[in-house]
């Protein structure tokens, strides 16, 4: 049962600004999801091997070579804020 | 090679220090990142030079895996005893924090390459082994620099991205160390046999950053971060225990919590307190397919290099050195190629006493590297002292000699006229003195034993430091 106090705290995490009024609806719309995908507990999985993927491959690798890379004037050309070089970011602790 | 773990360890006083740590081992002798190829050679290029959409997390870019990452990742674990896992994969790892343009980590969370391991080394109370819960992989976040001094401080940040998606192998132990010192010490034994295993240049910067959990009595643990010297591990936890100690004694309670360490300052601040593992929102990382890579393991086995434990043995049953000379002599790889190179051509027993007990401290008091010393030099410098042509106290002066101002042993033996006086030179010495100290000799037959190292002082004088004093000490007892 997720609370209006779970809301804020995944919205917290997720870094999502949410007014005290929309909490409860949030709340609601979270806990029909999960009700949703609670049937999927319905079903006896106790024969089947665990899916760790959807594709049925193993083992994809890229060799150690170099390749191009983007110029600096590229990679940060989309930034918001730059400086230096760098990209710039408020400070977040 | 999988060993059962010895019994959990009691802890060493009333306090019960706890320590368990967190090493991110960057695999930096690859060419290219651990999902794309990015070239590695950043270290002396200007900031965001070696990006592209895949490590920079731009939309639609695929990150395809490194072979050479995922055999280096094998090899450090099986050298540190681990088993390989049949069925290996990688996860999100979900945080907003500026270190990673995508919002999340590509990193291991339950199925990890390698795991239950160990590594053996110097405690407190003797040899101790520290298991090794885990070592798993994961991508490099990139660098942040605090504008306006420190992280607490600052305004805003600067980051860097030309770190982000150097591969990583974060090698966690179980919390078996029981002292600051003895984490230094499984630092150095680690990166010891890093090092032999030719995965990682430990020279370069932020190539084994530390994490450190530490608790008291069994109380919550905080972790401290930002620790990028083996010194600077061992300064931490110092602060720690002590910060932990004073907390408890004034009545208050440990709270779970991230700490940074502020290594100018020597202290740790407190960050946040710490996120719940599911706060992280784990998920299986879609665009990447899980690694069956077991079978790899007994290949790369063969091509595992000798071990720094093994070679100890081996340098004490081959040289027939004692186990402190073969301990000292392994401890560094590059001390004990320099060892093997002399031991060949002179006497390895003597070379080990020269090397370990003189040489390496000389070098430690002037902060240099064995390669300050020609192993030509040191062949040269063992021959004259097996030929008894100097005495000790001349070899200690010509290996400082060397270190400060350069040249050869016999350079230095003909500059400052070390070469041992003659048997007769240092008898007719011995004679002077003493028919010109019969007060000494006097004192010594009355029972005064100091008496004997006076007129040893006399000797010496006369032959500049050039005789063997035991020698001497001998020829004077013998005669008087």
């Amino acid at each position: 049962m997720i609370t209006t106090k779970d809301v804020e705290h995944i919205g917290w995490l997720a870094r999502l600004k949410m007014e005290e009024e929309q909490l409860e609806g949030y709340a609601d719309q979270l806990n029909s999801v999960l009700d949703y995908f609670g049937q999927l507990d319905e079903v006896d999985t106790r024969e089947v091997e665990p899916t760790y993927h959807v594709l049925e491959m193993n083992n994809v690798f890229r060799d150690d070579k170099i390749t191009d890379c983007l110029t600096r004037d590229e990679a940060i050309g989309n930034a918001p804020k730059t400086q230096d070089g760098y990209f710039k970011a408020p400070r977040i602790i | 090679m999988r060993e059962e773990s010895l019994k959990l360890r009691p802890y060493l006083d009333e306090v019960g220090v706890m320590i368990g740590l967190e090493i991110h081992v960057q695999l930096n002798k690859l060419n290219t990142k651990i999902f794309c190829g990015c070239p590695l050679d950043y270290h002396d290029d200007g900031p965001n030079t070696h990006t592209c959409p895949v490590c920079l997390g731009l939309p639609g870019s695929l990150p395809v895996i490194n072979r050479k990452a995922v055999e280096y990742s094998i090899k450090v674990g099986l050298a540190l005893g681990c088993s390989i896992e049949e069925h290996t994969q990688f996860y999100r790892k979900n945080y907003y924090y500026p270190d990673l343009p995508k919002g999340f980590q590509i990193t291991q969370y339950d199925y990890p390459i390698a795991s239950k391991g160990y590594i053996n080394i110097e405690g407190e109370d003797g040899e101790v082994r520290i298991r090794i819960n885990r070592a798993h992989m994961e991508e490099d976040p990139g660098r942040l620099l605090h504008e306006g001094g420190s992280i607490e401080r600052s305004k805003y940040t600067l980051i860097d991205y030309n770190r982000s998606g150097v591969a990583l192998l974060e090698i966690v132990t179980e919390p078996d160390i029981r002292s600051p010192k003895e984490a230094r010490r499984f630092l150095d034994k680690l990166r010891n046999i890093l090092e032999y295993l030719d995965v990682v240049d430990t020279t370069l910067e932020g190539s084994m950053r530390v994490d450190a959990n530490i608790s008291l009595s069994g109380g919550s643990r905080s972790e401290v971060k930002n620790i990028s010297s083996h010194k600077g591990a061992e300064r931490a936890l110092l602060f720690e225990i002590v910060r932990q100690k004073n907390l408890l004694r004034r009545g208050g309670k440990v709270v779970q919590e991230t700490r940074h360490f502020d290594e100018a300052r020597g202290v740790t601040v407190s960050l946040r307190t710490k996120e719940e593992a599911h706060d992280y929102r784990y998920f299986p990382e879609a665009d990447l397919v899980p690694l069956k890579v077991a079978d790899l393991a007994p290949g790369i086995a063969k091509t595992l290099p000798e071990l720094p434990d093994a070679r100890r043995q081996r340098f004490i049953s081959q040289y027939g050195v004692t186990d402190d000379h073969a301990k000292s002599l392994t401890s560094e790889k590059q001390v004990a190629d320099f060892y093997e190179q002399v031991a060949t051509e002179v006497d390895p027993k003597l070379a080990a006493v020269w090397i370990a007990d003189v040489l390496k401290g000389e070098l430690n008091y002037r902060n240099l590297g064995i390669d300050a010393f020609a192993g030509a030099n040191m062949v040269q410098l063992v021959k004259l002292l097996a030929w008894d042509k100097i005495t000790e106290q001349s070899g200690v002066e010509v290996i400082r000699t060397i270190l400060d101002e350069g040249g050869t042993p016999d350079d230095v033996v003909a500059a400052k006229g070390l070469l041992k006086a003659g048997g007769d030179l240092v008898t007719a010495a011995v004679e002077e003195a003493i028919t010109e100290n019969p007060q000494a000799v006097e004192d010594y037959r009355s029972g005064k034993q100091e008496a004997v190292n006076f007129l040893m002082g006399q000797v010496m004088k006369k032959t500049k430091g050039r005789a063997d004093a035991k020698e001497v000490r001998e020829m004077i007892i013998q005669r008087v």
